[in-house]
């Protein structure tokens, strides 16, 4: 690698010489295609390739044992009749806005708190090890504490004298407990991107503010949170689209059956109607509807940034 | 006041208290559940410590000891080999990162500091993939796999995401933009050709955010599911993830087998928590950087 780099660099180096002596912009035409090429190649094969093909399996009837045939917008049509299609949307849409909530909620709480006590990077490294397991095996290891037999929280509920048992199975419960299950493997995460945007405040707000006899709770509110508007709105934007795609949890607290209608998600909608029924038509055509869904969030996400920056002169 | 301020600081503290609690005990449990003897797992379902504790999930979860003795442990006898898949786990995430990070520094640097017409189209194009959602461009990969006959190989895994994401291609960029032109300027008088600069100036000075971009490709391609399942879900390219699931599908229908789920769990997250003791520090404050962009 390195021989090949000095000997395409000779040559190269004596052209950059001259322009550079001229006072005139550098012109890497050659060295800086070859510096794209390996990302480029993995970008037009797989990502700029399957979107188009992803476009056209929408338009057609494909059970991938067969060849594609166009249908036209067919896949379209049906999408507007199709119940457990809007169920998947309407149980996506308060998943994400349950977990978002609770999450950042809690994350705010804990980033300030850890702000305003302390520099600790064993609490910080503690609080991050949620983030760092599979989850997989998120779901795995709450699908056992929430075992209604044997798991401990429904003992302990149990021992507190109540009769409620949470599990993924019962129809209310099914759904609040995959997000908060979800918000704690992320919730560590957050607080500390929001943390971080915390250290970005000048201290000596802070200790003005002490000065003129602020307590801590006024500090928040005047503060932390109208300066981390900016990193809020990103972290809560970004954090929303990763939501949409929730699947893996979902797939794995029913022990590889198909979860419940309450908690059948749009990820889970589409991986089943691609590989369980083989529709792939259909499934790009619903993954086409998130698609957009997500290109309004990010639109959203454009202007609220924007819009912060501004707040910050 | 002052002693006001000091019950005040108190709660806090015992909120941090509790909220690292409740992070960490699920672990805990999971440890817990893991070292109980299956056979145990009815008897003392709250027992803070197992009555008797014993390694015989990991062995057999690892594949160490043979059906029989699972069977008389109470295990379902499912045949099982997390030794395999941590291999291959850390195959796919290594492989992925380093190579990933080398071609997205690569391009990060051409972005960032290279002339040259066309460009700034590019990396708009590359960009505007950052919107399209994984699963939408996972169905016709996953045709094309199958298509090329990779479903079942390393190349069917790792290929997608080896040689770029354009979230790592963006945030290399931005971190090559903030290096000072300075440093370049002296070296180019000095007849410093780009790839000598690139690979003896460049990234020696980009350590850290090599590293963090590196580290999160670990991370997060360590916790990949559903790509590893669609192509890779037989034995000899099973990763961690899919064969947790594979497993938890093969204990019987009466109940799943839980402490050798729990052993198999620990096991999936070893390798990472490893990684956070010795780059724990490098992580937690990667998460500054990022956090600021």
């Amino acid at each position: 690698m390195q021989v090949a780099g000095t000997r395409f660099g000779s040559g190269v180096k004596r052209r950059v010489g001259r322009v550079a002596e001229k006072g005139r912009a550098r012109d890497d035409r050659r060295v800086g295609w070859l510096f794209l090429a390996p990302v480029i190649l993995g970008f037009l094969v797989f990502y700029a390739y399957p979107t188009v093909r992803g476009v056209w399996y929408s338009l057609t009837d494909y059970s991938l044992l067969n060849d594609p045939s166009y249908v036209g917008a067919d896949n379209y049509e049906h999408l507007i009749d199709d119940a457990q299609f809007w169920n998947a949307l309407k149980v996506t849409g308060y998943y994400v806005v349950v977990n978002i909530a609770s999450q950042t909620v809690l994350a705010l709480g804990l980033a300030t708190l850890m702000h305003r006590l302390t520099r600790s990077v064993v609490l910080r490294a503690g609080l991050l090890v949620p983030w760092l397991v599979p989850n997989v095996t998120v779901g795995l290891l709450w699908a056992w504490l929430l075992d209604p037999d044997l798991g401990f929280v429904n003992h302990l509920l149990g021992s507190a004298g109540l009769d409620t048992t949470l599990s993924f199975n019962s129809p209310a419960w099914a759904m609040p407990l995959v997000a908060l299950v979800n918000s704690w493997a992320y919730t560590g995460y957050t607080s500390l991107l929001l943390y971080a945007g915390m250290l970005q405040i000048p201290e000596h707000l802070y200790e003005s503010a002490s000065i003129d006899g602020a307590g801590e709770l006024r500090k928040f509110r005047s503060i932390t949170l109208p300066l981390l508007r900016p990193i809020l709105a990103l972290v809560l934007v970004v954090s929303m689209i990763g939501s949409f795609q929730i699947f893996d949890t979902v797939a794995v607290v029913y022990g590889g059956k198909a979860p419940i209608p309450e908690t059948r998600v749009i990820y889970y909608y589409i991986y089943q109607q691609a590989f369980t029924y083989f529709h792939m038509g259909y499934a790009a055509a619903v993954a086409m509807v998130l698609v957009v869904i997500l290109g309004l969030l990010t639109a959203l996400q454009m202007r609220m940034l924007r819009a912060s920056r501004s707040d910050l002169g | 006041m002052f002693s006001g301020l000091k019950i005040g600081r108190r709660a806090a503290w015992a909120v941090l208290f509790v909220a690292v609690v409740l992070t960490l005990f699920p672990f805990y449990w999971m440890v817990r559940t893991a070292l109980t003897p299956a056979a145990d797992l009815y008897r003392d379902a709250t027992a803070l410590w197992p009555q008797h504790p014993t390694l015989i999930n990991f062995k057999r979860v690892l594949g160490l000891v043979d059906l029989e003795q699972v069977r008389e442990a109470g295990g379902s006898g499912a045949e099982i080999n997390f030794l395999r898949y941590t291999l291959n786990s850390i195959v796919y995430s290594g492989l992925i990162a380093i190579v990933q990070t080398f071609c997205c520094a690569m391009a990060g640097y051409a972005f960032a500091r290279l002339r040259f017409p066309g460009r700034d189209l590019m990396f708009g194009v590359i960009i505007a993939a950052l919107m399209v959602p994984p699963i939408f461009t996972l169905l016709p990969n996953f045709v094309l796999a199958k298509q090329l006959g990779l479903l079942n190989s390393l190349p069917g895994m790792v290929l997608p995401s080896l040689l770029m994401t354009p979230f790592a291609v963006f945030f290399l960029r931005q971190f090559f933009l903030s290096i000072p032109k300075e440093v370049e300027e002296a070296a180019v008088i000095e007849g410093v050709g780009p790839w000598q600069m690139f690979w003896r100036i460049v990234l020696p000075m980009s350590r850290g955010p090599l590293i963090t971009i590196g580290l999160t490709t670990v991370v997060w391609s360590w916790k990949d599911y559903l790509w590893p399942l669609l192509v890779g879900k037989e034995e000899s390219t099973r990763v961690l993830t899919v064969g947790l699931g594979v497993f938890l599908q093969q204990s019987p229908n009466t109940a799943p087998d839980w402490t050798g789920l729990m052993a198999g769990s620990v096991i999936s997250i070893i390798p990472v928590l490893i990684l956070l003791l010795f780059l724990g520090k490098r992580l937690v404050q990667s998460l500054n950087f990022s956090g600021s962009k």
